[in-house]
């Protein structure tokens, strides 16, 4: 016999009585949500300006900087958990972010491809000579 | 209006029974999940319009491109107005939690205020730029710039109209089960915003920069 069988609202913190928190916690939760997304935005912004760092691995730090802080925001503010009670969000959240990497990464995979493969316009021109 | 929200409360707090007993979610389970796919369908519109704002971020056409137009210390303004307005809506939900309506309308004054602030900034920003010349029709790449800033911008303009509505509904019903599901669904959208402008910063604006 389950035990838990109601499921969660997304951005409900406190739907059952075991995990009800007071107010306080609460307030809490979205401070440490605040204080972690205003150091990782602060060190977006450091990554961006530093001539400290190599070049070539800014893209990839500024990358997981912003993924680690789309972590905290879902998390710490839309109280997206691991919880039997969240299975439903956590999977529309999966299906979502499949969905975005097929449209992104597709779209920069089949342009940057056929940017290799157009033809430079000085061979264009030997090729029309030719004939 | 008290009967209901008496009841609401009971079916969301006695949850204990096995599947087939509990019957249906509760109405504000079912609120919120639906409008948590309509999120993740914004977001996937808005992961099309970064695609195509990746792709011609370089066709600048002989304009200016993004070094010369961005300006990072009016962005690090624009987020942390958008980031503490995230945090007092979240105080804002915990304050409809627990019923109490002054630190309500304080909460959503104060997300508000932020919310206009940033797109203050932001409308500052693309008066600069379309005086300069440098408006959405100079390049492919300042097309795809207005797109993709000024409909994340259309995105927070809905928002601060919902979160007035939304004020005037706490005072004339309460805090009626109706008004807190909406309330529930504005405060998803406005984490949402937030989260959609993460990406943005980072990949406008910082990695413009870069490049």
């Amino acid at each position: 016999m389950t035990d838990t069988q109601y499921d969660r609202a997304p951005g409900d913190a406190s739907a059952l009585p075991d995990v009800e928190q007071g107010t306080s916690s609460g307030v809490l939760v979205y401070t440490i949500g605040l204080g972690l997304a205003v150091v990782l935005t602060a060190m977006s912004f450091w990554v961006a300006n530093t001539s400290l760092l190599w070049a070539g691995g800014l893209f990839l730090g500024l990358t997981v900087l912003a993924i680690a802080q789309m972590g905290v925001h879902l998390v710490f503010f839309l109280h997206v958990t691991t919880g039997p009670d969240n299975t439903n969000n956590v999977m529309a959240l999966a299906f979502g972010v499949l969905i975005v990497a097929l449209v992104v990464v597709g779209s920069l995979l089949i342009m940057a491809d056929l940017n290799d493969n157009m033809m430079p316009a000085a061979e264009l021109m030997n090729l029309q000579m030719q004939h | 209006m008290n009967v209901a929200v008496a009841v609401d409360d009971e079916v969301r707090y006695e949850a204990r029974t096995s599947a087939s007993e509990a019957g249906p979610a509760a109405k504000r389970v079912v609120v919120g999940y639906g409008f948590w796919i309509f999120l993740l369908s914004d977001i996937i519109m808005f992961a099309a319009i970064f695609a195509a704002y990746a792709v011609l971020s370089h066709a600048t056409a002989g304009g200016p491109g993004g070094a010369q137009l961005f300006n990072q210390r009016s962005v690090a303004i624009e987020t942390a107005c958008l980031l503490a307005s995230s945090y007092t809506c979240g105080l804002m939900s915990i304050a409809i939690d627990s019923r109490r309506y002054a630190a309500t309308y304080l909460f959503a004054l104060v997300t508000f205020v932020l919310g206009a602030a940033f797109l203050a900034l932001e409308l500052r920003e693309f008066a600069g730029m379309i005086a300069i010349g440098a408006g959405p029709q100079r390049s492919a790449f300042l097309s795809a710039f207005f797109t993709l800033v000024g409909c994340h911008g259309m995105h927070v303009t809905a928002g601060l109209v919902w979160l007035a509505v939304m004020m005037a509904q706490v005072a004339i019903k309460g805090f009626h089960a109706t008004v807190e599901r909406r309330l529930l669904c504005f405060s998803l959208f406005w984490h949402a915003l937030d989260i959609v402008w993460v990406w943005l910063f980072t990949v406008v604006y910082l990695m413009g920069v870069l490049s």
